[in-house]
């Protein structure tokens, strides 16, 4: 978080699915190194405008600019669909709330690692199957599930598959909707902590969308909280959490469980 | 003498939306500086705004109006007014805290607990662990718990995890929130030195003691908190 210059740029994205707003007038920035949480309930804008920022659905109005590695910046929707396919598989990653979303099914799990990097031009397949354990060991894969479909895997074991797949090729800005939704609360420990390792020593920036305050107060910096497509708060994580100022966030922190 | 930290005019309130906009005011006009080698002491009796002023003072809870000034590599930054970012930077570097209770985290064991905000400021992880286990001994926390999650310890037993946490950096300042309340006498006794030892290396402290012998052993100064009541302004 020491590097003064941002990573992405988001300013004043809006999307309306006809009448309805998807989201409306956001704007933030995010710094390397930086996870920005997006909370709030289910239609409140959060997976819209994630997928507004991330090329996947073109927003009605507004800009997303981002630092490419040479240092310049570039205005996403003004890049050509190949460029950002590219950028896509190379420098971002997108983890999915269902792992099938990310993962082929189909193909072992060291293929769906190695594909990431076959991608980016790597053609060795030594050297791909190597990195491919490193990775699936990092996810805390058992080695002999290598050749593995991830049909055979169990939920949490898709979840870390998907994250492998994601983060093989070194991305500086990692995309997450809901990465623990749908978990036992023990799996989602285990994938939580293993988040926050991976995060936190990669220096990842990223944006994860969530319901939940508590995974947002353990992966998070930072967080936003969007209420019909608006931003209603926004703030240091703990003080958003511990000291809410606006009537919807202290809704939502009241509302919390205690265990 | 170095007033690494300066609050001036600060107020708090908490606004319930939930209790049809019940404005609760906490402290008015809150105006004081730490200075290096000294623990001064927040007085006063519990719900009058001690821990609110400690947890503005980490930019855990906003201020409503003033400043909070604090010396942080080179510059003087507002804390009342920072971005997320410096906040975090300042807390990394510049103001450790040690709360009330621990927060803990699934399958982070005790050692990495402690040893995270070395870790964060780049220090080599298992030199980071050596230096927590170190601390962990003196405060004589069981070896057999280093390596587990704190989260089923006892309280004393979480607090001295807290404790070795907050103290395990060099910041220039340390805020603590009631660090004694749940240890016996002999751990009371080792956090006495260990705050010692912080002044004489010149840190400014700011705490809150219950104990009465554990304040009078550490305070250099009290800062009356009762003075900062709302509607008492400029008495």
């Amino acid at each position: 978080m020491t590097a003064d210059t941002p990573l992405l740029r988001v300013s004043a994205v809006s999307k309306s699915y006809g009448q309805r707003i998807g989201c409306q007038d956001v704007s933030f920035e995010l710094w390397p190194g930086e996870v920005l949480a997006v909370v709030g309930e289910s239609g409140s804008g959060k997976t819209t405008l994630l997928n507004c920022i991330s090329t996947r659905l073109l927003p009605t109005s507004g800009t997303v600019s981002y630092r490419m590695r040479g240092g310049d910046w570039r205005e996403l929707y003004r890049m050509s669909e190949a460029e950002r396919r590219f950028l896509m598989r190379t420098d971002w990653g997108f983890v999915h709330q269902n792992p099938a979303d990310g993962l082929r099914m189909t193909v072992s799990a060291g293929a769906n690692v190695g594909e990431r990097l076959m991608a980016v031009g790597d053609r060795h397949y030594g050297n791909i199957r190597a990195t491919a354990l490193d990775w699936l060991g990092r996810v805390e894969i058992e080695a002999d599930r290598v050749d593995d479909e991830p049909r055979s895997f169990s939920g949490g074991m898709r979840q870390r598959l998907q994250i492998a797949r994601n983060l093989v090729t070194g991305p500086r800005l990692v995309f997450m909707d809901e990465p623990t939704g749908g978990l036992d609360v023990s799996v989602q420990a285990r994938l939580l902590d293993l988040l926050r390792g991976l995060v936190t020593d990669l220096g990842l920036a990223a944006i994860v969308v969530t319901h939940d305050l508590a995974v947002a107060r353990l992966l998070s910096h930072r967080m936003m909280v969007m209420k019909d497509g608006r931003v209603v708060e926004t703030g240091l994580t703990d003080r958003v959490l511990d000291d809410p100022r606006e009537a919807y966030t202290q809704l939502l922190v009241s509302s919390i469980l205690q265990v | 003498m170095p007033t690494p930290l300066v609050v001036s005019e600060v107020s708090k309130s908490f606004f319930m939306h939930l209790r049809g906009g019940l404005r609760l005011p906490v402290v008015e006009n809150v105006s004081f500086a730490l200075k290096t080698r000294e623990c001064a002491v927040l007085g006063g009796p519990s719900g009058v705004g001690k821990s609110s002023i400690i947890k503005m003072l980490y930019g855990n809870y906003a201020a409503d109006t003033g400043q909070i000034i604090v010396q942080h590599d080179g510059r003087l930054i507002d804390l009342a007014s920072a971005s997320p970012r410096t906040v975090l930077a300042v807390r990394r570097d510049t103001i450790g805290y040690v709360s009330q209770f621990l927060r803990t985290v699934p399958r982070v064991s005790a050692v990495d607990v402690v040893a995270e905000p070395l870790a964060v400021r780049g220090v080599d992880r298992e030199d980071a662990r050596a230096k927590a286990r170190e601390l962990l001994a003196r405060l004589n926390l069981p070896e057999m718990l280093w390596s587990l999650p704190p989260a089923t310890f006892s309280g004393g037993e979480q607090q001295r995890v807290n404790i070795a946490r907050g103290f395990i950096t060099d910041h220039p300042v340390l805020l603590l929130d009631e660090p004694t309340a749940s240890l016996d006498a002999k751990n009371r006794q080792v956090v006495m030195e260990m705050i010692g030892e912080k002044k004489a290396a010149g840190v400014a402290l700011l705490g809150i003691f219950h104990d009465q012998d554990v304040r009078d052993a550490v305070a250099d100064a009290v800062i009356d908190v009762t003075r900062f009541a709302p509607g008492k302004v400029a008495a």
